[in-house]
Formats: C-alpha cells, sequence, structure tokens
C-alpha cells in the first residue's frame, strides 16, 4: 500500500485503538459465545484453554467490550444522525449492493446503511451487557425468571449482533480501499469522493 | 415392653402417649408405619405437641404436660361407662374381683395412711380382705369392696369435661381419643401403646404407666400379639443397662438388694420371697432363693458357702436412697469425696446444672471414662456465658480415661424388646482408649494388690471375688456373657425323677429352670440364663424366619427370659385354652402342653382346668388393677399436678393443698425453694429429644451438628406474638434456677391450652446442646429443670416445669 | 460422578443420538410423604455414602438443616405447617432432584457430556465435564442444582447411579427406617404407589395421589401425596411443572436456525462478492483526483 501525503485522515490513533478494541473484544467474545451457543461450535473452547476457561473468561471480555463500545457510542453518536438524505440512501441500497452505486445520494462521513448498523449494534450491545449481567453467576444471582430471560436475550442479541458484524466485516472487505481507514487512519481521496462525496468536501473544501 | 418391636406390626391401633417414637425411635418406628399399610392399622398420638409422630398420625390431641393421669383416668371412665370392656378377660385374667381390705381408704386426694411430715405412706390398708393365706374375691364382681367396683369409683371422677378442664384437651378430641381405644375392647382387636420419657419424666412418672396398664387389662389386650405395655428405651442397651442393675436399688436381674435392715440371710429371702395370694398360681416369685444364691455363688465361688449364708456379709447393704438425684444431693452436701463417672454427662444430664456444678465442686477427684471429652469433664473451665464458673473456686481433680466406644468392643445390646444380641468389633479404639472393662479389671487387680500388701478393713469380698479370667486385666465379652448366664458347679438333677441329670456339672445352663438354692449352680443374672447355654451364644443367632408371620423369629438373637417375646402371652388365649384371635395365635392349649408361636409363659403342661392364671410372676396370678401396696403414692393412680404448675390448686383438689402434687415423692432441703411460680414464669415447659441428635453425645459428631446445628426452642404462634417473638429471634428461657438462651422456633404445632379457665402456654426445649462439640455452642438445657423425682423411681421431673421467655 | 456401566440415553449439548439399541428397564425412587417422619436418615446417607460434608450451619428458627439445596447437601427435608378446615398437618417432603424423563438442566446444558441420562432414566451429572456455567439451573423447572462455591461445578441427586448400576437401592432409600423410600422399576413404583393411594383415601385423604408430573415427561423420583390436588402445600412443589417457555426457545429450535441464519449470511457475503465483484474507486474518480493534481502542480 503506497501512503500518500495527500491522503485524507478518517479515523486518529485513539479512535482506531478504541475500534480494535471493540473488535478483538468482539472476536473473542464471538468465538467463546458460539462455543456455548451450539454444540457445533463448542471445539471453539479449545481457543481459550478448553471449555472452563472460556467459560471464566468470556464475561470479563464482555465487560471490557461494553466499556470500549461506550466511548465508542459517545465518539461517534453525533456523526450517525439520521438525515433525509440517509433515508433516500436506504432507499436506493438495493442498487448499491448490486454493485451499481452512481446515482447514490451523497453521504457526509457515514451512509444511512452504516447509521443504521451502528444503532442496531449499540441496540445489541446495550441488550448484551444487560443480559450478561444477569446470568453472570459468578457474581450475580439474579432470581430464576430473570436469568432465563437473560439467557433468551444473550442468546438472541448475540447472534444478530453476529450476523451485524458479519455484514459490517464484509462491507469494508467489499469496499475497497476502507479497510486501511482503520488500519492507518488515511483514505485515499477517491474514496472519500466516490463514497463519502459530503465528508470529502468537508475536508477538502471542494 | 412385654411385646417387642416387630409386634407393633400385629396391632390394629398404635396409641402412642408420653413417647414421640418417630422422633426418638424411628427405626423402631417402621414397625408402626407397617402396620398402618398392612392392617389398616391407625395411629393415634397424644401429646403436648404436635410432633413428627402426628405428622403421620390418623389423630392427634393436645394434652397439658403433666396431666397425663387425668386423661388416662378419664379414659379409664369412659371404659367402664361405656362398658368398653373385655369382660372375660377382665374376669379371669385381673384382680378385678379381689375384695380390697376395709381399712382402705381415699379422701380427696389423699390415700389412707399418710403421713404428711414424712411425705409417705403407712400402707398397712392397702391390701386385699384375706381368707387365710388367699385373697377374698367375688366372681360377681359386684360387692362394693371389689377391686372393681372400687376401681370404678374411683375413676368416676374423671369425666369428660375434667379431663378438658384438667389437660386443656378439647372434649371433642378427648372422646374420640376414648373411641379409638374402646374399639379394641374386642377379643380380636388389640391396641399397642408405645410411651417413653414423656411418661417416666414426672413427678408421678410410674403411676402414668400403672393408668395405662389398668387400660390394657381392661381392654384385655395384655399378652396379645399387638398388645402389651411398650416402653421404649432410648440408648441401644439401655434395656441392658437396666437389667444389670446400673441402679443401686437392684440386684441384677431386677431381685431386691439388701438394707441395712437386712442383717440376716435367712430374714432376707424371706422376706423377699413372696406367697401365692391365690390357691394353684405359679407365683414365680417363689423362686426368688435360686435366683439369689446363684448370684452370691457367681460373685464368690467358692467362698460362698452353705455355712457362711452363701458370703450374704459380703453383700454391700443399702445405706439409703441411692438413685441419681440423691447422689447429686450428698455431693452437694459435700459428703461424697470421689466420683466414677462412667459413660455418663450429669452436668448436662441430670436436674438443675448448677446443683451439679455446685456438687461436682465439692469432690476431691473425679474419673470419667468416656469416649468424648464431656460436657462434665470439664464442668470447672469457664466456656464464655455457656458454662460460667470460676476454675480457681475449684479444687476438684479430674482425670479424663479414654474408653473405646460401642463399635470398637464386641458384645451385646439388649433392646427394648428384651432381645439380646451379639454385635462384633467394628474397628479399634484410637490412642490410648482402652475398653471400660480393662480400665475396671486393671482398677480392681489394683485394689486388691493393695489390700494384700498394706491390708485393709474387710478386705474379704474383695480378695475373695471371682475373678476367673484368662487375661485378669482383660476380661472378654464372651466370658463375662458366660459367666453371668451361668453353669452347673454339681450335676442338677430333675426333680421329678432325680435319676435324671439336666445339666452336668461345669456345663452351661439353659435355663433359670435349672437354678438351684442349694449352692449348686452360679448366675449372674437369672433372667439372663440360657443366653449362652451349651449350645453356645444364643445372642448371636441370626436366623430370621418368621413362620408364625407375627415377627417372632425365635432363632433371631435371645428375648430373656427363656427367649420368650410376649410377656404373659397366656393371656392371649381364653381360660379353655383357645387363642382370643385365632389368626394372630401366640399360644394354645394343644391338649397336652401350651404350644402356638412363643414360649409359654405358663407351666408347660398346666393344662387349663388347672385354672393356673398367665400373670406368674405375681403372686395373685393376674394382673394387677389395684396395685395394693407395691407403689409409693397409692393403689390407684390419682392426677397430681407436677412440683412447678401453672395452677394454683388441683382442679381435682381444689380444697385440699396436700393433694397438688405427688404428696409422696421425696423433695430435698432447698430444692422446693428453688421450686419457681406461676407469677413469676407462667409457661409450662417441657424438654425433649430431637432425631438429629442422641443425647449429649452426638453433637460432637459433625454429620448431627449439620442436620441440626444449633439450640432452639419452640413456642406457639400465639405466645411468639404476645412477646413478640418471630422464628429465628435469639430469646433467653429463665426458670428458677437458670436461664438459657437459644432460637426461637415459632410453630402452629404448639398451641395455647384452656385449662381450668385459664390459657397455658407450653414452652418446648429439646436437650442435646452444651459448650462442648461440633455443634454451635450452647447452654445446657437442665439448667432450668427441677431437682425432684418421680415417688418410685426418682426419674427427674424433666417434662413439666415453668418458665418464663423474653428477647434475648 | 464416574461412568457407569450404564446405557446412555442422550448426553448434553451433543446432537447425534447416543446409544439406542438397547433398553434397561426404567426405574424410580417413590417417596411415600404420608410415611415419612422426617427424620433425616436420608439426609445423612446421602452425606456419607456420597462422601460429602456440608458446613455446620445456624438454626433458622425452623426445623430445616441444611436450611437449602447445597452442592454439599443434595437432598434436604422441607418442613410446612399448614392449617386447613381446622385440621393442623406438618408435612414433610425429601427435596432434591427429580430425575425427569425431559430433564430441563440437560437440555440446557452446552458441555457436551456433562449431563447424562442413562436408559434407566436416571440423570446424572459428569462433574469433569462441567464448565460451571449454572445453565442446568436456569433449566430445572425444580430449582435443585447448585453450583460449588469452591469448584464451580454443579452439584445434585445422582440417585445414587453407581449403586443403581450395581444392584443395589440409592443410599436414601436404604436408609429410610420407615420406608417411605422406595426403590424399584417404575412400573412396580407407580403400582405401590397406587395401593398406598388407596390406604390414604381410606383414611379420609380424598385427593391422595401419585406425583409424577407430565409437563417433563414424567420423573424418576415421585411422590405419593396426600394432598395431590395442592402440591403447592409441600413447601412449593410445583404443581404443573415444565421446562420453561423460555428454556426451550433458548435451547430448542431458535438455536439451528440462527446458526443457519449466520451461516447464510456468510455464504451470501461471499457469494456476493464473486458475482459482484469488489467495489472499487471508479476509474473516473482516480482520474478526477489526478487531474486535480496535475492542475495544482501545474499552478505552482
Amino acid at each position: 500500500m503506497i501512503r500518500d501525503p495527500k491522503d485524507l485522515k478518517r479515523y486518529d490513533a485513539s479512535e482506531r485503538a478504541n475500534h480494535w478494541t471493540v473488535g478483538i473484544s468482539f472476536i473473542l467474545l464471538a468465538l467463546s459465545g458460539l462455543a456455548f451457543f451450539h454444540p457445533a461450535f463448542f471445539p471453539l473452547t479449545q481457543l481459550f484453554g478448553g471449555p472452563t476457561w472460556a467459560r471464566i473468561i468470556h464475561p470479563y471480555i464482555g465487560a471490557i467490550m461494553a466499556l470500549a463500545f461506550v466511548v465508542i457510542f459517545f465518539r461517534f453518536k453525533h456523526l450517525n444522525k439520521m438525515t433525509p438524505a440517509d433515508k433516500e440512501w436506504l432507499a436506493k441500497a438495493k442498487n448499491m449492493v448490486d454493485g451499481n452505486d452512481h446515482d447514490m445520494p451523497e453521504q457526509g462521513k457515514y451512509n444511512g446503511g452504516q447509521k443504521v448498523m451502528f444503532w442496531a449494534l449499540a441496540v445489541c450491545m446495550l441488550l448484551m451487557t444487560l443480559s450478561g449481567l444477569a446470568i453472570w453467576r459468578a457474581w450475580f444471582g439474579f432470581d430464576i425468571t430473570v436469568v432465563r430471560f437473560g439467557a433468551v436475550v444473550h442468546a438472541a442479541a448475540g447472534a444478530v449482533m453476529i450476523a451485524l458484524i458479519m455484514v459490517h466485516v464484509y462491507a469494508a472487505i467489499w469496499v475497497k480501499g476502507t479497510i486501511r481507514a482503520m488500519w492507518y487512519g488515511t483514505v485515499t481521496r477517491g474514496w472519500a469522493k466516490q463514497h463519502h462525496r459530503g465528508w470529502y468536501r468537508q475536508v477538502t473544501g471542494k | 415392653m412385654t411385646n417387642h418391636w416387630v409386634d407393633i406390626k400385629n396391632a390394629d391401633l398404635i396409641f402412642v402417649m408420653g413417647g414421640n417414637p418417630a422422633e426418638a425411635h424411628p427405626c423402631g418406628f417402621k414397625w408402626a408405619i407397617e402396620a398402618k399399610k398392612t392392617r389398616k392399622a391407625k395411629l393415634v398420638v397424644v401429646d403436648p405437641r404436635f410432633n413428627r409422630t402426628a405428622s403421620v398420625a390418623d389423630f392427634y390431641a393436645p394434652v397439658r404436660s403433666g396431666s397425663d393421669i387425668a386423661f388416662l383416668g378419664g379414659v379409664i371412665n369412659y371404659l367402664l361407662s361405656n362398658d368398653k370392656i373385655h369382660h372375660d378377660y377382665v374376669k379371669a385374667y385381673t384382680n378385678a374381683s379381689f375384695l380390697i381390705d376395709d381399712g382402705y381408704g381415699f379422701d380427696d386426694g389423699i390415700f389412707s395412711g399418710y403421713n404428711d411430715q414424712k411425705r409417705s405412706y403407712d400402707k398397712a390398708t392397702w391390701k386385699y380382705q384375706m381368707d387365710g393365706d388367699f385373697a377374698r374375691v367375688d366372681d360377681t364382681l359386684q360387692h362394693p369392696r371389689s377391686v372393681f367396683q372400687m376401681l370404678k369409683a374411683h375413676y368416676a371422677r374423671y369425666t369428660p369435661e375434667m379431663v378438658s378442664k384438667v389437660c386443656g384437651t378439647p372434649k371433642d378430641a378427648f372422646l374420640k381419643v376414648c373411641e379409638y381405644i374402646a374399639e379394641t375392647a374386642a377379643p380380636d382387636k388389640t391396641m399397642t401403646n408405645l410411651y417413653a420419657l414423656g411418661w417416666t419424666e414426672h413427678s408421678v412418672g410410674s403411676q402414668n404407666i400403672r393408668c395405662m396398664a389398668i387400660i390394657q387389662l381392661l381392654l384385655g389386650n395384655m399378652g396379645m400379639a399387638g398388645g402389651g405395655i411398650n416402653a421404649l428405651r432410648g440408648h441401644a442397651n439401655v434395656q441392658g443397662i437396666t437389667d444389670f442393675a446400673l441402679y443401686a436399688q437392684n440386684l441384677p436381674g431386677y431381685l431386691a438388694v439388701p438394707t441395712d435392715a437386712d442383717a440376716d440371710f435367712k430374714g432376707f429371702v424371706e422376706k423377699k420371697t413372696p406367697k401365692a395370694l391365690r390357691p394353684g398360681q405359679m407365683n414365680f416369685g417363689q423362686n426368688f432363693p435360686k435366683w439369689f444364691v446363684s448370684l452370691q455363688k457367681a460373685w464368690w465361688g467358692d467362698a460362698a458357702t452353705k455355712d457362711n449364708d452363701f458370703a450374704y456379709h459380703y453383700l454391700p447393704k443399702l445405706g439409703g436412697a441411692s438413685d441419681v438425684l440423691s447422689i447429686f444431693d450428698q455431693m452437694y452436701q459435700g459428703k461424697i469425696n470421689g466420683f466414677f463417672c462412667q459413660g455418663f454427662n450429669p452436668l448436662a444430664s441430670v436436674a438443675n446444672k448448677k446443683k451439679v456444678s455446685d456438687g461436682l465442686s465439692k469432690l476431691k477427684y473425679m474419673v470419667v471414662m468416656d469416649p468424648l471429652s464431656t460436657d462434665t469433664s470439664e464442668f470447672w473451665k469457664p466456656h464464655g456465658e455457656y458454662n460460667d464458673v470460676d476454675p480457681a473456686a475449684i479444687q476438684t481433680e479430674v482425670f479424663r480415661l479414654p474408653t473405646s466406644l460401642f463399635a470398637e468392643t464386641s458384645g451385646s445390646f439388649t433392646n427394648s424388646g428384651r432381645v439380646i444380641q451379639w454385635r462384633w468389633k467394628a474397628a479399634e479404639a484410637p490412642g490410648d482408649a482402652k475398653d471400660d472393662t480393662e480400665i475396671m479389671a486393671t482398677l480392681f487387680l489394683k485394689l486388691k494388690e493393695m489390700y494384700a500388701k498394706d491390708g485393709g478393713a474387710f478386705a474379704e469380698p474383695i480378695q475373695k471375688l471371682t475373678w476367673a479370667y484368662r487375661i485378669p486385666t482383660k476380661p472378654s465379652p464372651e466370658e463375662l456373657m458366660m459367666e453371668f448366664n451361668g453353669k452347673a458347679l454339681a450335676d442338677v438333677l430333675d426333680p421329678k425323677d432325680p435319676t435324671k441329670v439336666l445339666v452336668k456339672a461345669g456345663d452351661q445352663l439353659g435355663s433359670f429352670a435349672q437354678l438351684r438354692d442349694d449352692g449348686s449352680t452360679t448366675c449372674g443374672n437369672w433372667i439372663y440364663c440360657g443366653v449362652w447355654s451349651a449350645a453356645g451364644n444364643n445372642s448371636a443367632r441370626r436366623d430370621n424366619s418368621d413362620p408364625s408371620g407375627l415377627g417372632q423369629t425365635l432363632n433371631w438373637g435371645f428375648a430373656w427370659p427363656v427367649n420368650r417375646r410376649i410377656l404373659y402371652n397366656r393371656a392371649s388365649a381364653d381360660v379353655s385354652g383357645k387363642p382370643w384371635d385365632p389368626k394372630r395365635t401366640v399360644l394354645k392349649w394343644t391338649g397336652k402342653v401350651w404350644g402356638g408361636n412363643d414360649i409359654p409363659d405358663m407351666r408347660p403342661d398346666a393344662a387349663p382346668e388347672e385354672l393356673v392364671m398367665p400373670f406368674i410372676m405375681t403372686p395373685e396370678g393376674v394382673g394387677r388393677l389395684f396395685s395394693r401396696d407395691m407403689m409409693a403414692e397409692g393403689p390407684f393412680p390419682e392426677h397430681y399436678e407436677p412440683f412447678e404448675t401453672p395452677l394454683a390448686a388441683n382442679p381435682m383438689h381444689p380444697n385440699n393443698p396436700k393433694a397438688l402434687s405427688n404428696p409422696a415423692a421425696r423433695v430435698y432441703k432447698g430444692d422446693m425453694e428453688a421450686f419457681g411460680t406461676a407469677k413469676d414464669f407462667p409457661y409450662v415447659a417441657t424438654t425433649y429429644r430431637l432425631t438429629e441428635h442422641f443425647h449429649y453425645w452426638t453433637k460432637q459428631s459433625k454429620i448431627n451438628a449439620i442436620m441440626q446445628p444449633e439450640q432452639f426452642v419452640e413456642i406457639g404462634e400465639e405466645l411468639a406474638k404476645e412477646k413478640g417473638l418471630k422464628a429465628g429471634d435469639r430469646v433467653k428461657v429463665r426458670s428458677n434456677r437458670g436461664f438459657i438462651k437459644a432460637v426461637a422456633v415459632v410453630t402452629k404445632r404448639i398451641k395455647a391450652l384452656d385449662v381450668d379457665g385459664q390459657k397455658v402456654h407450653t414452652v418446648g426445649i429439646p436437650i442435646h446442646y452444651g459448650f462442648k462439640g461440633a455443634t454451635k455452642p450452647g447452654f445446657i438445657t437442665n439448667t432450668l429443670t427441677p431437682f425432684v423425682g418421680d415417688a418410685n423411681t426418682q426419674t427427674p421431673e424433666y417434662k413439666a416445669f415453668l418458665v418464663n421467655i423474653e428477647k434475648a | 460422578m464416574a461412568l457407569q456401566s450404564l446405557d446412555i440415553k442422550q448426553r448434553s449439548a451433543t446432537t447425534t443420538p447416543s446409544t439406542q439399541v438397547r433398553q434397561t428397564v426404567e426405574v424410580a425412587k417413590l417417596i411415600d410423604v404420608s410415611a415419612c417422619i422426617g427424620c433425616k436418615a436420608c439426609q445423612v446417607a446421602c452425606s456419607e455414602w456420597n462422601d460429602i460434608r456440608d458446613e455446620v450451619g445456624h438454626c433458622h428458627g425452623v426445623y430445616d438443616n441444611p436450611v437449602d439445596l447445597t452442592a454439599k447437601s443434595w437432598t434436604v427435608m422441607r418442613f410446612t405447617e399448614v392449617e386447613q378446615s381446622n385440621k393442623l398437618e406438618w408435612l414433610i417432603r425429601k427435596d432434591g432432584c427429580m430425575h425427569c424423563s425431559d430433564p430441563g438442566c440437560l437440555k440446557a446444558c452446552p458441555a457436551p457430556g456433562a449431563i447424562i441420562q442413562y436408559s434407566n432414566g436416571i440423570v446424572d451429572f459428569h462433574q469433569e465435564n462441567c464448565i460451571g456455567c449454572g445453565y442446568c439451573v436456569t433449566g430445572c423447572p425444580f430449582n435443585v442444582p447448585r453450583i460449588s462455591k469452591e469448584d464451580s461445578k454443579a452439584y445434585k441427586c445422582s440417585l445414587c447411579s453407581d449403586r443403581v448400576a450395581v444392584n443395589q437401592a440409592p443410599a436414601c432409600a436404604k436408609a429410610c427406617p420407615t420406608g417411605a423410600i422406595q426403590f424399584g422399576s417404575k412400573e412396580d413404583m407407580t403400582d405401590y404407589a397406587a395401593k398406598r393411594v388407596t390406604d390414604l383415601k381410606e383414611r379420609g385423604y380424598d385427593k391422595a395421589g401419585l406425583y409424577d408430573p407430565q409437563g417433563v415427561g414424567g420423573t424418576h423420583v415421585m411422590y405419593v401425596l396426600h394432598h395431590a390436588d395442592q402440591p403447592e402445600l409441600y413447601a412449593g412443589l410445583p404443581a404443573n411443572p415444565s421446562i420453561s417457555p423460555l428454556v426451550s426457545l433458548w435451547k430448542g429450535f431458535a438455536k439451528p436456525l440462527a446458526t443457519l441464519a449466520l451461516a447464510g449470511v456468510a455464504l451470501g457475503s461471499l457469494f456476493h462478492y464473486v458475482t459482484k465483484g469488489p467495489n472499487e474507486v471508479s476509474k473516473e474518480i482516480e482520474d478526477e483526483i489526478e487531474r486535480e493534481d496535475s492542475e495544482k502542480e501545474g499552478a505552482q
């Protein structure tokens, strides 16, 4: 990858570190969580030093992720306010998926899809945290109905969240030039102009 | 028990009063459940508390602790006035027809012959009218002085209303119990009654049981399968202990012990050998000389000869009372120097802990022989408020000798049903622990050696004592059992045919019928004779075959006497020898001899026409409704209040203060003053045991401690409300003798009772806790109990006294 | 506890069938509450046979002790005083694992082989496979399993599977002095219970009956109750226990579906990529930027 001084700064170092804290936590949580989600994934517990360790570690990583997510949430909340342009973008999202992004409406730093993702993940994260606490037997002893409810919510929200993150990751892979924003913090001007023209204008003044 | 554990399954009605077998005898209680399951038997419980037994009962009635005689007297009255008695049985097998001496009387709670200064009776008039040697009888039972009519008259006062007034039992509940009991007056129906310390531990304990004896005789339930009077003994071997004269008032086998007044052998034996009161009766007690002489021979062997009255002068003579209360009273008065405390924890288990502790403090030395470090062995040691003593003020030197536990020795247990069962050693005793026998033998041999070396007053009884054990310091359980079974010293001949040798010289005896009063036999305990016969150790037999289906299992262990399982079993058949209930045949006349499913309690060839009556141990030959001069406080049981009563007067005798509490009970100086009154201590307290523990022993065992870890008291919801207490609160319970603190269990199972117009609350106090053990440290319950006992046995009144209660 | 020579009917967190070919006799423990005197011999026998000793606790103002099931107390007596229509009863129920035919614990357990159901009906925990998540507690309709504070593993009554495997009755049944605990084939126990129920009805308990709740497919620990119409009287014995619908939802069909859905998302993404190709910055925009740059350079 050739880094060009004219590349545009999209994320500073602190934001990137924050993102990857969440990201790594998520990967560990997803792997260990899936292991308890369905027997087919149980062997994943070996990645954590065996099933008991997986059970012990999982909630602590969850706590880390929850804290890191709170920081990210408040960092980017104001950038994720939905606008009419986002709704228009969402209405045309099918074209985008089909690879036909020429007549997508002009987007700011985040497009409508990313904003929906942001809020969906925030909701999931809230549910995961609360339900996770409800079923964390090492520290808490809630009423059995609460625990049962927590177990269902945790599993359901977890599945949704994994699906969302898969979409998130795939989108980053699919849209070339995206991942470097989280590696180096910069994107090419071309990338910005094509995908986030509003933001491009804002940062370049053009 | 006149019957035995398994026999409970043969009952139609199981009447539980004065006991709580589900709680205290859960293993034996299986037979009550068995009767319910297989015979559709009913279980009726009368108790101050709705207890574990009541939890599986068909009917429960409450009763005020200490009012049992009023209740049972009411039952007697119900049976007589509703004609619910077994007439043929009563007429033939009881003393109902005997005429009572004209001098005998009863006036407002006091029987004839009372001396209130001495608190005792001159019993001269408590006897039958005599015709020469024999008692006068009236077979019609109509004579006004007949026992039957006098019994009727005595109990006519015990109306259902009076019962309810004295006992606090609702009248309808009392009548319901009477109906259950009355059903068993039918010849083919039986009631068993199960009682334990709930009857004995009263100042009228023995008379509580007398009441039931009268009821069972009226119903014709004595001698029957599924009937009888059944005392449930607590410890696995407490029956054995009693049989072997743990109590100094008896010699082994319940033989009378001579007192200082019995100066010579001849006079003593004559006095203790009864004469038949009716013609043709067995009067088995006439064999007393054989039993007594054989005992002397067992103890002193060759040194006991006809010429020296079988060493009668060696035998210590009782100088006075020597029951547990009297011993601790003497200790308290400083009259005792040394105390051997063997398998006994008196600080915890004797009434009025303070008095016991003060008594122990006056000893020069105490030797504690026990597998555990008991509370008693540390009576001098401060354990916070649980044992608040000043060791500097106590000079008693205490020695602890660790002994082996029952499972660490071989030997035998005698259960409540008189069945002697051998048991085998299961483990080695830990550390320095030694068998009790080894400790006692070593001590004895040391004393003997010291007497030999240094001389001393009256050394002979010690020097000449039989001590023929293979290892003198370690008499084996087998040697001891063979010894107390007894053997022939010379050939024992058949009295009917002197050419026939029954037992060869040197052989073990097979039955007490072979004992002789001429010094040719030895026997350490006549009722155990036969347990180790020529056939070997019969207590070790383990054949549980039961052809009768009654659970008699005659080849399992050995029951005293002579392997008989049901006492008075001749009474299970009518006068002609036919069983009252052929489906439960215990005994029947076969034409030549008595046959059936038990060892006959009768001369085997005594044909029915000979009219030899079933109660062979009495000189009358029949069961006693009227007990003559056998009891301290009267020939008929009468209700007296406990020494600490919530009532101002005995409701049966409101105007006679002498008849408030047992007029013949012994009260020591200072103890009368230590009784509390209802003004300061308004609640009735009763103490008892819990399934989870055994006495003061299992509090040292972790697993028992887990099951019931901490001392508690039980109070009813109404009292709790009055006192502002809730379950789990810590409370202080006080009597006039001290206090304990415990956790409150608030329960629906103890109800306030309406007694003589006043509300009476009961406080239930389990024993078991103390300052030593794996349980949470606790107070000793007997801190609270009064130092007074039953007038006959001196068993302390643990079951009825007064307390107050407050939040701690 | 240890693996037994017992045939396995089902195994936790295992999606393939366990051995199905051989059938053993279904067993049951029958607790006749009407014959139980609450002596706790069963509690002691349980402690002794299984070599577990709970803490020496406190009196809580009731006879119950230990006051609840723990990892070291697999059975406890629960005492309830009930007064109905002026009649007092002291109902004493031995509480512990019911060994459901449809065990909620096993259903909830995520650890393969931590919970086993033998073909004789016994549901057994194998602590060496237990990961301590407590899902069994969540799954149990009777609130029985307890997690040890020392090793974080789940414990409960094993119905003495080790004893039953060698034709011995469970320790509690062996120790019960009144025969209130019977053990045998489920069929025999059901027959025996019918006799007991008849006896109780004759004694005036019109609603006596057998407690063998069908909501969990029946149980291998059953009760004879005097008041079968009111099981709640017996220290809250549930009237119609079943695995919570939440647990069924959580551990039932939803999970395979969710797994498929996740696989769908992954595969969908892959096929999207290979069919639609990557989304790259278009040539025009690259050119535009290049143009802008050269204009800028030219301006300098």
